[in-house]
C-alpha cells in the first residue's frame, strides 16, 4: 500500500506545484512508482510544469464520474518509466469531485503505486479540503514571508481538523517546505530566517528549496527541477527532501550565502 | 552606500516575526474557541431536543475569556406553546 501525501500551502504563488513534480521526479528516480494528481480544477498547470500537457486525455473529474478508467487518465513520465500524472480538469466544474469519488481514486492509486502526491490547490475551498481530506501525511509549502506563514498556520489547523486520519483521532504527520528562500536577505534581516519560521509553525522541517532562476529554467522547459536541473541548488535540496520523506536521515542543509560556518550551526541544530 | 546602510538598522525580520506570534497567537484560539461552540451548541442541542422541541436557531453559546477564568453562557430560547416543557 502506498503512501498519500498532500503538498499544501493555503497561501498561492508558494511553490506547491513546483515542489510536487520535483519531489514526485526525485522519488521516481529511485525507481518507486510515483504518480502526482492535480486537484486544481478549472486551474490546472502540474501538466504544463511536467511537460504532459499536450498528452492529457481524460482527467480526474472523469475518472470519478466513471467516463474513464484510471489507467486510460493515468500519464507516464517520458524520461522516467515509474512517474505518472493524474492531471485535473480544465473546464468542467469543482463540484464535480465528491468526496465519495476521490476516495475510490485515492484507494485506487494507493493500491497502484508507493506514492500518490496530491497537488492542493490555493485556498480553504472545497479543492483543498479534498486534496488534503484522505492524506497520510502532509507536506506544507511556505515562503518565508508574513501572508504565507499566516497562511500555513490556517492549513495546519485544517489538517489537524478536517481530514479522515484527524477525524479518527490519529495524528496527522507534517513537514515543513520552505521555498523561495534567499540566504543573503535572511542573513541581512531583511527575511525572516529558517529558524524563525520553524519556530512560529513548530512542525519539523523537511527541507529548504533555495530562491534560483533554475525553478523558471525547469518550468519553461516543462521538466521537474530534479530532472532537468540535478546540478542546481534547489534540484540537490530537493533531492534530499524527498530522501527525508522517505525516512532516510540526511542532514539538514540550509543554504547560507558563505558556504560553511552558517551552514554547520543550522545544519546540526535542524536535522 | 554601503556605509549609511550599514549605520541604519534595516532588519525588518525582526518586525515580521513579531507580527506574526502576536497574530497567530489570537487567531489560533479563535479557530479553537469557534470550533469548541459549534461542538458545544450540537451537544447541548441534541440533548435538551430529547425533551423540548428547540429551533436550532434560538440557541446561543458563547465564551468570554477573563485573566483568571473564562465564562461558558448558554441562552436557550423555549417556546411558551403549551407541552413544550415538562414533558
Amino acid at each position: 500500500m502506498g503512501k498519500v501525501i498532500v503538498v499544501t500551502s493555503g497561501k498561492g504563488g508558494v511553490g506547491k506545484t513546483t515542489s510536487t513534480a520535483a519531489l514526485g521526479a526525485a522519488l521516481a528516480r529511485t525507481g518507486q512508482n510515483v504518480v502526482v494528481v492535480d486537484f486544481d480544477v478549472g486551474l490546472r498547470n502540474l501538466d504544463l510544469v511536467m511537460g504532459a500537457e499536450r498528452r492529457v486525455v481524460f482527467d480526474l473529474i472523469n475518472v470519478v464520474q466513471g467516463v474513464a478508467k484510471l489507467p486510460q487518465a493515468l500519464i507516464r513520465d517520458k524520461r522516467l518509466e515509474t512517474l505518472y500524472l493524474l492531471p485535473a480538469s480544465q473546464t468542467r466544474d469543482k463540484d464535480a469531485l465528491t468526496e465519495e469519488g476521490i476516495a475510490q481514486v485515492i484507494g485506487d492509486l494507493r493500491s497502484r503505486f508507493d506514492w500518490v502526491i496530491c497537488d492542493s490547490p490555493a485556498g480553504i475551498e472545497r479543492g483543498a479540503t479534498l486534496a488534503m481530506r484522505f492524506a497520510d501525511e502532509a507536506i506544507i509549502v511556505a515562503n518565508p514571508e508574513v501572508s504565507s506563514v499566516r497562511d500555513s498556520d490556517r492549513i495546519i489547523g485544517l489538517l489537524d481538523s478536517k481530514t479522515v486520519k484527524a477525524e479518527r483521532g490519529e495524528r496527522m504527520a507534517k513537514h515543513l517546505l520552505i521555498a523561495r528562500f534567499d540566504p543573503a536577505r535572511a542573513a541581512r534581516g531583511e527575511m525572516l530566517s529558517v529558524e524563525d519560521v520553524l519556530e512560529i509553525l513548530s512542525i519539523p522541517l523537511l527541507g529548504v528549496i533555495p530562491e534560483s532562476e533554475e525553478v523558471l529554467r525547469a518550468s519553461n522547459l516543462g521538466a521537474p527541477i530534479t530532472i532537468c536541473g540535478q546540478q542546481s541548488a534547489p534540484a540537490h535540496a530537493y533531492m534530499d527532501a524527498a530522501r527525508r520523506l522517505a525516512g532516510e536521515e540526511i542532514e539538514m542543509m540550509i543554504p547560507t550565502e558563505k558556504k560553511g560556518l552558517l551552514t554547520k550551526l543550522f545544519g546540526r541544530r535542524a536535522a | 552606500m554601503r556605509l549609511f546602510r550599514f549605520l541604519k538598522p534595516v532588519s525588518s525580520a525582526p518586525v515580521a516575526r513579531e507580527r506574526l506570534q502576536i497574530l497567530l497567537e489570537y487567531e489560533r484560539r479563535m479557530v479553537s474557541q469557534s470550533s469548541l461552540i459549534t461542538t458545544l451548541k450540537e451537544e447541548i442541542l441534541a440533548v435538551v431536543s430529547r425533551h423540548v422541541s428547540v429551533d436550532p436557531e434560538k440557541i446561543h453559546v458563547s465564551v468570554d475569556s477573563g485573566d483568571g477564568f473564562s465564562t461558558l453562557a448558554v441562552d436557550i430560547q423555549i417556546p411558551n406553546r403549551a407541552g413544550a416543557l415538562g414533558r
